[in-house]
């Protein structure tokens, strides 16, 4: 009785549930997300138009003006900048993320909670903040000068320096809580076989904490790097204009500038760069480690 | 036997396919009112899928299903007049143990009274009065268990399909609720199907089994009748334990079979056998008997190996000639036996059983 | 082999410095907190540097005297309400139908709905702006609204798949099989089961849309803008210390909620397991099982 599988003969089920659950998500997607995206990658090949707008006319200029000097320094810039911001919220984050893992589970879960209570004020108020702490004649200013670590008054505000701390400052919770959460699903079991066949803790550390946590890390690696690239109101906040990054960038194409096709062009730079971390990501990890949200 | 038109369920060539796996081929079964049938069988021999094509959570790709004389295949479970007991209880958990045991008669807009009256006797029956405020998160797997039993019968089912149920529990309260579970039913008359891949416990509470294995009924019928009568090696093998041996038929005498083994020469009843014929001969562990001397008849030789003491019995290892292990067990250990002696293993011939090399034989 | 004592030291020493570090981590993400807590103190007009300290700028802020102000927050959490209520309903049971079903481009769909959570917002906001302009339609709340939706409605979508377990599916059939057709049990079964996690997903969705800067920003209309748009143009010419007092008053009354929610569901938890302990004891003195 191993013949081919006859014709399924189905109940007569409804599509409604279907329709009617994931229809709206389904469509609001596809016309929200996919739609503008494609026309985006559509507008980066076109004309600038002479008072703004679009020319619908092929042409790369867009793309070959990422390479002219400035713009191509910006863009290192903005990726060194989210390169060490993503090193330094790992580095740092990873061993708040272990000391909490090891907490018991109800403390861990108010351990959570209280990185998360900051972030519900504004974070704009954040940064503002930063800048009051760093003004020439602030706190700071005032704290080395009285110590005598410096003789004059240093101009924090509207540098990298406080762009990279706005930076990290902001990122660490995305880095935090994903290896948290790959740390937590560590069994103790596996530490303690290690242990038990002779690995020193440091060595355990090496051969199976870290292997084990690497989606976490990976996790907090994407949800770090690539918002660091794009984002723009902190170096607004706290860069005062000076400072310029990518997003700064892209934004401005929109606003007095009127460039569409080049903040098109840089968009799709920043697509590319996001599909590209993904791809790696996919081949190595697996997908459930997104839902860490 | 009942007459077959007592069939409260009826299974008739029922195939499931799950993409290219034939899950269910060709089943044909008939479960008569009132009894306590079990689906037994290892996992993935389609046992549990042929349930949930009774209770309607799978499409049987072909055949049809009926319950009462009513095909019931193209109706939605809350259209069919089974009610089951899940693996894991399935107990709402934002639901106290009344409002999950009301559930059903609530569905069908039953008065307030009506249902309460109702909840409090089916706690009653199971013996979880007093529960009633309870969430599902604060009770032990047993009283979860008992709940969702109450929560189905409530429903007045005709056919209660249980698939699994005790498999969470530990070994005492497991044996405690099988007891239980039958009293219940013959208590209550339903209809239970149930769904087990413990042998000894589709024993201890079965009407009837059928053995089930690769999607097909390999035997149908009541539980003593298998285990002394086992029509192929899969099913001798699954319950209980046995001793099987292959050979070659070289003598018939009427109903006494003379089998040639490599493991010497053995007798055995068995009837529609000719010589040169290839047999499996199957013989429970306890039916073995041991002697120092060669016996009459046939024998076999052996060393004894080791024993193992299992409380109850005394499980003894015996090599063959040709380096066969097999178990002979009895209730209190033969105290002159001596592990690496050498004795003799024959059996009554009624109680061994021969049984035919083309090893899928379906129920009748 | 180190001896027993030097571990044991090792051992304290490090859960000390773990602690230490602990303590250094919160610091760094409350002193912006409670700087900007105290700066809604400052006797100035703008916050540049510390002037003195006075409460005067609550007494502004509750005479509801600077309408920005007050209009913006108001138009922020008009925003923040509904986009929380279309992304919770249709994330919900986007993630429901997305768990259960298979169909034709499930697969793409379930890509595109880590999109606007992967990608910087300023993509997502741009490219909404383009289509926008070249249709034709006018920026104003309803644009910013669906400019939050898009990024709450993922979210909405991965926190509700992470709760559903496959027990949520035998759930459903156990529902089913007791006589409750789809709907019955979509309402009265499913829902309630995740009720925490679509809880969950109306925080994130209101935090997230209450905060916005990006799609707010490049999605406004000329007239009015939320909260945090207001105080980044503000932030040009100085934030008045009200904003800061303002952003006091929001989060204080956050963590109270907070508090009394947590409270609450204690409450609640004590209440039945005292219920529970007077059934076991009714129980166990009646002499059943």
């Amino acid at each position: 009785m191993t013949a081919k599988p006859q014709p399924v003969r189905k109940r007569k089920h409804s599509r409604l549930p279907l329709l009617a659950q994931a229809g709206p998500v389904s469509a609001w997607m596809i016309l929200f997300v996919t739609i503008p995206l494609l026309y985006i990658i559509y507008i980066s090949f076109m004309t600038r138009g002479t008072f703004g707008g679009v020319e619908h006319e092929f042409s790369i200029t867009s793309y070959q003006t990422l390479l002219d000097v400035t713009y191509f320094k910006v863009i290192e810039k903005s990726f060194r900048a989210a390169v060490i911001t993503t090193l330094l919220c790992l580095l740092l984050g990873y061993p708040f993320a272990y000391y909490i893992a090891r907490k018991p589970a109800d403390v861990a879960s108010r351990l959570i909670m209280l990185i998360m209570i900051p972030f519900w004020t504004n974070s704009l108020m954040r940064l503002n903040a930063w800048m009051l702490l760093f003004q020439t004649n602030g706190p700071v200013n005032n704290l080395l000068l009285a110590l005598g670590w410096i003789d004059a008054p240093k101009m924090f505000i509207y540098s990298d320096w406080l762009v990279m701390l706005g930076l990290v400052t902001n990122m660490l919770p995305f880095a935090v809580l994903p290896m948290y959460s790959s740390i937590e699903k560590l069994k103790k079991s596996l530490l303690e076989a290690s242990a038990d066949l002779g690995a020193r803790p440091a060595k355990t550390f090496m051969r199976v904490t870290l292997p084990l946590t690497f989606p976490g890390i990976f996790s907090a690696i994407i949800l770090t790097f690539i918002p660091a690239l794009g984002i723009y109101t902190i170096t607004d906040m706290l860069g005062g204009g000076k400072v310029l990054y990518i997003g700064n960038i892209i934004k401005n194409q929109f606003g007095a500038i009127r460039n569409w096709p080049l903040g098109a062009a840089l968009s799709v730079l920043l697509l590319l760069i996001t599909a590209l971390l993904i791809f790696i990501y996919t081949r190595f990890a697996r997908i459930e480690d997104m839902e860490v949200l | 036997m009942k007459a077959l038109a007592d069939a409260i369920v009826k299974l008739l060539h029922v195939d499931k396919w799950f993409g290219n796996n034939h899950v269910v081929k060709d089943l044909n079964l008939e479960i008569q009112e009132g009894e306590f049938l079990t689906l037994l069988g290892p996992s993935g021999c389609g046992k549990t899928t042929t349930l949930r094509m009774i209770a309607g959570f799978e499409d049987a790709t072909g055949g049809s299903i009926e319950v009462q004389g009513e095909r019931i295949e193209d109706k939605e479970p809350y259209q069919r007049d089974v009610n089951t007991v899940f693996q894991n209880y399935s107990l709402f958990p934002h639901m106290t143990v009344f409002d999950n045991v009301a559930y059903g008669p609530s569905i069908r807009k039953e008065p307030k009274a009506e249902i309460k009256k109702r909840v409090t006797e089916m706690l009653e029956l199971v013996q979880m009065s007093g529960y009633e405020k309870r969430k599902p998160e604060a009770l032990s797997g047993g009283q979860k268990q008992r709940v969702a039993i109450a929560r189905a019968l409530i429903n007045n089912p005709r056919v209660l399909l249980l698939d699994e149920p005790l498999g969470a529990l530990d070994l005492k309260l497991r044996k405690q609720m099988q007891i239980e579970l039958k009293r219940l039913q013959r208590k209550l008359r339903i209809t239970f199907v149930y769904v087990t891949h413990d042998q000894e416990e589709a024993m201890t509470m079965s009407d009837r089994i059928a053995v089930m294995r690769d999607g097909v009924i390999l035997q149908l019928g009541h539980p003593m009748d298998i285990y002394d009568h086992p029509t192929s090696r899969f099913v001798a093998d699954f319950i209980g334990e046995s001793n099987v041996f292959e050979g070659v038929v070289k003598a018939v005498n009427g109903e006494l079979l003379t089998v040639e083994t490599a493991s010497g020469m053995a007798e055995t009843q068995g009837s529609g056998f000719s010589v040169g014929e290839e047999l499996y001969v199957s013989i429970r562990p306890e039916y073995l008997s041991i002697s120092r001397e060669p016996v009459t008849g046939f024998d076999l030789p052996a060393r004894v190996k080791d024993f193992i003491y299992m409380g109850t019995v005394v499980k003894t290892s015996l090599d063959l000639a040709d380096g066969k292990e097999i178990k002979y067990s009895r209730f209190e250990a033969d105290a002159t036996l001596r592990e690496g002696e050498t004795v003799y293993v024959h059996w009554d011939t009624h109680k061994s059983v021969a049984i035919k090399k083309e090893a899928e034989v379906e129920a009748s | 082999m180190e001896s027993h004592h030097s571990i044991r030291r090792r051992k304290r020493s490090f859960r000390f410095l773990g602690d230490l570090y602990a303590i250094l981590m919160y610091a760094v993400f409350y002193i912006p907190v409670a700087v900007m807590i105290a700066f809604s103190f400052n006797d100035a007009q703008r916050n540049y540097y510390w002037q003195g300290f006075t409460t005067d700028w609550y007494g502004k802020l509750f005479s509801f005297a600077n309408t920005d102000l007050w209009d913006a927050l108001l138009y922020s959490v008009i925003i923040a309400v509904l986009a929380t209520i279309i992304s919770v309903t249709i994330g919900v049971l986007g993630g429901i139908g997305l768990k259960k079903f298979r169909f034709v481009g499930k697969k793409f769909i379930d890509m595109m709905i880590y999109v606007p959570i992967i990608v910087p917002e300023i993509v997502l906001a741009v490219a909404m702006l383009i289509i926008f302009m070249t249709i034709g339609v006018k920026l104003g709340m309803g644009t910013i609204l669906i400019g939050h939706c898009t990024f709450c409605i993922p979210y909405a979508v991965v926190t509700i798949k992470g709760r559903i377990s496959g027990d949520n599916e035998t759930l459903q059939e156990a529902s089913m099989d007791l006589g409750a057709n789809r709907f019955q049990t979509f309402w009265k079964v499913t829902v309630p089961s995740i009720m925490p996690g679509i809880m969950s997903a109306a925080f994130l969705s209101f935090t997230l849309s209450i905060d916005d800067v990006v799609m707010s920003n490049m999605l406004a209309g000329a007239r009015q803008s939320t909260l945090p748009v207001l105080i980044l143009s503000l932030n040009r010419t100085g934030i008045t210390p009200d904003a800061n007092a303002l952003t006091t008053v929001m989060i204080v009354a956050l963590v109270l909620g907070m508090l009394a929610v947590n409270g609450l569901q204690r409450h609640r938890r004590k209440k039945e397991a005292r219920l529970a302990a007077e059934a076991e004891k009714a129980i166990s003195t009646a002499g059943g099982r």
